[in-house]
């Protein structure tokens, strides 16, 4: 592999030090003269219809300064998925009808929280309850609630996709299984509530910090609902404590209110979510029933693969209708399927939407796969190990859901972690102990680096950036790409500064100001590394070639000769006939009549699904108390293909925080509902795993080149977590012979599964 | 209602206000003393987001009665560094990518200079516990174990 200067190095995040300082400001920690305070007003019930609403006593109160309702809106639906009328389903503050626990009625805004916290308990709405479903296959029935007018049987969505003839195929397998797997409620719980402060100028123009992943669809859908152009709205993200796909629908009733409360108040509007109102109300995954069918072969060659799933989506579409498609396709990574048919139904319920997390569709579906495929490969007598090797996707092979591998380091992924896991020896361990049993299991991944396609009509790249060179050698960088934690501002400076032989602390990025830089689809779907990354690195390279272009004349030699090292411009081989790097842009200045080096540079995927993929295998290791059940994750081991990793820390440190919430996910994180109210809406009652609960984590980088993506890197934030959760659910049967199809697996099912094995 | 004085070191320096009772330490340090690097991640004393040391103990300042601060010496994130110079737990964390999105790393920062100031070499059994009531969702607490881990021994090296 190629040596960098600065690609592939352990460095620092550029914004580390304001961070541990605690001088990075997120949206709470911003105040200006004159903020009142917000709060939103959430239905009780789970479906009804809204009769009337008085807010004339709350507006008395002393303290108040503006009650809003859907009355006070102009009425206009929005839904992150703009494409699709259908998908366009829901208000940002209820109008006429509420269809869960949660959603948002009416909003206030006083001078002090205390005010607005009384104000919201005198507001009057009149609701008249209608009956409710909450359970997807009721929904279904005939008879049932309906849900929304447009969606007949309360189907959200429906997607079919079929390749070759799945059914004929099966006929001609060895061994065809079919199971079904379910699984559960589960959250994003970043840590940062989600906030917004809004304020109008005297000129009518909005202003909006907000708490989001895509600062450029807030900008779009607040202009839709409020009537208004977007360009007269300016998004601007402050820092962002996490998101993982739960601050990105493009609008949220948090920017909304605080916008429309701010022009009826006439001063800034400062709203911020209760983590009680982020359990119980904001968007979270999918929970999912999957029936699947796989036939293989003999000797492990998988044939044929037929799958359902019931997509249980909540009261409105959020990203679900993409969901919906997603759990199809996202099967078809990492391996090979030459008959593939899938089915998938999104049903509406009367509970909170379900939209995008961390994997989106992804952790579902490979949960079920991994763990079929482990069923499989214990009663064909194979190594699951071989029979990944043996249907892995490989550089060159198109997925049975037409993705395109440019790129494949699956198999050296496999091969390192089983030899770094010692996967023969320890699969074989006696298991002799009536007190503890020790497993091990194998879970395999592969993902998008961002999405081909839009959700919505522009004429926009999916990303650009703009870099303005200053007289004292500085260049400003403006990206639209959102750092939410993940570090894409670090990752763009590196590129540039790597491009144009600049120290790091030379370049300075503006991110995702709606006002200043320039539009980025936003942070979602494993996207920035490669679009943004793309987009900055041609926009250095852009700046390179403007500057060499005056140094060669200057030197009288051919641009193609020059070099940009260590802040100077020379002449390959000659390295004492130089410029100086702030003497070039002054140079470029005077042959330009003083006009600045302004130079940009944009990326959209060159393929309409994603321009390239990652992919790994991880070995997870437990031990199960066979007495009471309980499951601890001792280790995990994983191989990954992130193509080249720009900063190693930063990738091993996606992995990490993947192996946290798979492992969550798999063992505790639930949230559990009676009716459509939230039994357990807060961080203890959630249980997400905690410090002490982290397993051993070895990482092995595989290091491929990839075509596509800058200086050969791929995502790495969402793939890293599609193998956590089966490898556990392997590892569990490989110490216990307890199948877990559903879950979370509690110690009550371990210990269940134990007692049945033994009748 | 009437307010109550109080009286208190905050990162060194004396401090006197005057607030109504039932306002939380946590309130105080953000809103009358502008000091944002203290977070509210929940409000319930469930996330350690917003952590503080009072006295040579920490405390979840979301449940603590600002009353309570009275003749105390606290020190938020801000008081941790001297200028430019970070603390070393700071200077690891930055060293050793301990932090992600940083929400969670102001609270998770004092949670580690409580432990050290009380064990200055701990095992990584130790840290993980010292740090167990600090929820993290980014970074899968790896690299601040390893941050707090190298921190310790850099301060062991030091002395």
């Amino acid at each position: 592999m190629k040596e960098y200067r600065l690609i592939g190095k352990r460095l620092p995040r550029i914004d580390a030090r304001d961070k541990v300082k605690g001088r990075a400001l997120y949206t709470d920690d911003i105040s200006m003269p004159g903020m009142l305070y917000g709060l939103i007003l959430r239905s009780p019930y789970a479906h009804a219809k809204i009769v009337k609403i008085d807010t004339s006593r709350a507006l008395k109160l002393p303290g108040v300064k503006a009650v809003v309702t859907g009355e006070d809106t102009a009425k206009v639906k929005f839904g992150v998925i703009s494409r699709s009328r259908k998908f366009i389903d829901e208000y940002p503050l209820a109008v006429d009808k509420v269809r869960f626990i949660g959603e948002e009625v009416a909003a206030v805004a006083a001078t002090d929280p205390d005010a607005a916290m009384e104000a919201l308990d005198l507001i009057e709405v009149e609701y008249q309850e209608l009956p409710a479903v909450f359970d997807p296959e009721e929904a279904q029935k005939p008879g049932a609630p309906q849900i929304h007018e447009h969606a007949p049987g309360n189907i959200s969505r429906e997607h079919h996709m079929k390749k070759g003839d799945p059914d004929r195929a099966f006929k001609e397998c060895d061994l065809v299984r079919e199971d079904t797997f379910t699984t559960q409620s589960a959250i994003h719980a970043y840590m940062e509530p989600r906030a917004a402060l809004a304020s109008w100028d005297l000129t009518d123009k909005l202003m909006v910090y907000t708490s989001t992943q895509t600062p450029y669809y807030v900008q779009q859908h607040l202009g839709r609902t409020l009537g208004m152009n977007p360009d007269n709205i300016r998004i601007i993200k402050p820092f962002v404590g996490g998101g993982f796909g739960g601050k990105s629908d493009g609008l949220s009733a948090v920017e909304f209110s605080a916008a429309l409360l701010s022009k009826h108040a006439g001063r800034p509007v400062k709203i911020v979510c209760s983590r009680d109102e982020e359990f119980t109300a904001a968007r979270r995954k999918h929970p999912a029933s999957i029936t699947m069918k796989t036939g293989v072969k003999k000797d492990g060659t998988i044939v044929a693969r037929q799958s359902r799933a019931i997509l249980d989506g909540g009261a409105y579409c959020s990203l679900g209708p993409l969901t919906t498609v997603l759990m199809g396709t996202f099967q078809t990574l990492p391996f090979r399927f030459e008959h593939f048919q899938y089915d998938g139904y999104r049903i509406y319920t009367n509970k909170p939407p379900c939209g995008a997390m961390r994997g989106h569709g992804g952790p579902q579906v490979h949960f079920a796969q991994d763990a079929q495929l482990d069923m499989i490969a214990e009663e064909l007598d194979l190594d699951p190990v071989e029979m990944a090797l043996k249907n892995g996707l490989k550089t060159g092979d198109e997925s049975a859901a037409g993705f395109k591998i440019v790129s494949s380091g699956f198999a050296e992924c496999l091969r390192k972690v089983s030899e770094a896991a010692d996967w023969q020896d320890k699969k074989r361990t006696e298991k002799n102990d009536p007190k503890k049993a020790y497993g091990i299991g194998l879970g395999c991944g592969g993902f998008p680096s961002g999405a081909g396609f839009y959700f919505n009509k522009t004429t926009s790249a999916h990303s650009s950036v703009i870099i303005k060179a200053g007289e004292g050698g500085g260049l400003s960088v403006l990206t639209g790409a959102s750092d939410i934690g993940q570090g894409s501002d670090s990752v763009v400076c590196q590129i540039v500064a790597e491009v144009l032989g600049l120290p790091i602390e030379d370049i300075h990025i503006t991110s995702a100001d709606t006002e200043i830089t320039p539009p980025d689809m936003g942070t979602y779907s494993s996207r920035v590394t490669v679009a943004a990354g793309n987009a900055a690195l041609n926009a250095a390279k852009a700046a390179r070639e403007a500057l060499f272009k005056v140094v060669a004349d200057k030197f009288e030699a051919s641009p193609d000769d020059l070099l940009a090292e260590e802040q100077k411009i020379f002449v390959k081989g000659s390295p004492e006939i130089y410029t100086s790097f702030v003497d070039a842009v002054n140079l470029y200045q005077k042959k330009n009549q003083g006009s600045p080096l302004v130079v940009k540079g944009s990326y959209n995927s060159p393929d309409p699904l994603s321009p390239t993929y990652s992919f790994g295998a991880y070995i997870c290791e437990v031990e199960v108390d066979l007495r009471t059940g309980e499951l601890t994750v001792l280790r995990y081991t994983v191989g990954h293909d992130c193509g080249q990793p720009l900063n190693p820390m930063s990738v091993e440190g996606q992995i990490e925080g993947c192996i946290s919430m798979g492992m969550g996910y798999a063992i505790s994180e639930d949230l559990r509902f009676d009716g459509g109210q939230t039994l357990n809406p807060s961080f203890l009652g959630y249980a997400m795993p905690t410090a002490n609960q982290m397993p051993k984590i070895e990482i092995t980088h595989v290091v491929t080149d990839d075509p596509h993506g800058p200086f050969g890197a791929k995502e790495t934030g969402e793939g890293s977590l599609d193998p956590v959760a089966p490898a556990i659910v392997n590892a569990v049967y490989n110490a216990t012979g307890v199948r877990i199809k559903d879950l979370p697996i509690t110690s009550g099912k371990i210990l269940q599964g134990l007692k049945d094995k033994d009748r | 209602m009437e307010r109550k004085k109080i009286s208190f070191i905050l990162n060194g320096k004396s401090q006197e206000l005057h607030i109504q009772p039932w306002r939380t330490l946590l309130e105080i340090i953000r809103e009358d003393l502008q000091l944002t690097g203290t977070k509210e991640g929940c409000g319930e004393g469930e996330c350690g987001s917003c952590t503080v040391m009072m006295g040579d103990k920490t405390v979840n300042s979301c449940l603590v009665p600002a009353v309570e601060a009275d003749n105390m010496e606290i020190t938020t994130i801000e008081g941790l560094a001297d200028g430019d110079n970070l603390d070393p737990i700071q200077e690891a964390f930055v060293s050793y990518a301990g932090m992600q999105c940083g929400f969670c790393t102001p609270g998770m920062i004092m949670s580690a200079k409580e432990l050290l100031e009380s064990n200055p070499n701990p095992n990584e059994e130790e840290i993980r516990e010292g740090i167990a009531g600090n929820f993290c969702r980014c970074t899968g607490y790896t690299k601040i174990i390893e941050s707090i881990s190298a921190a310790a021994e850099g301060m062991q090296g030091g002395e």
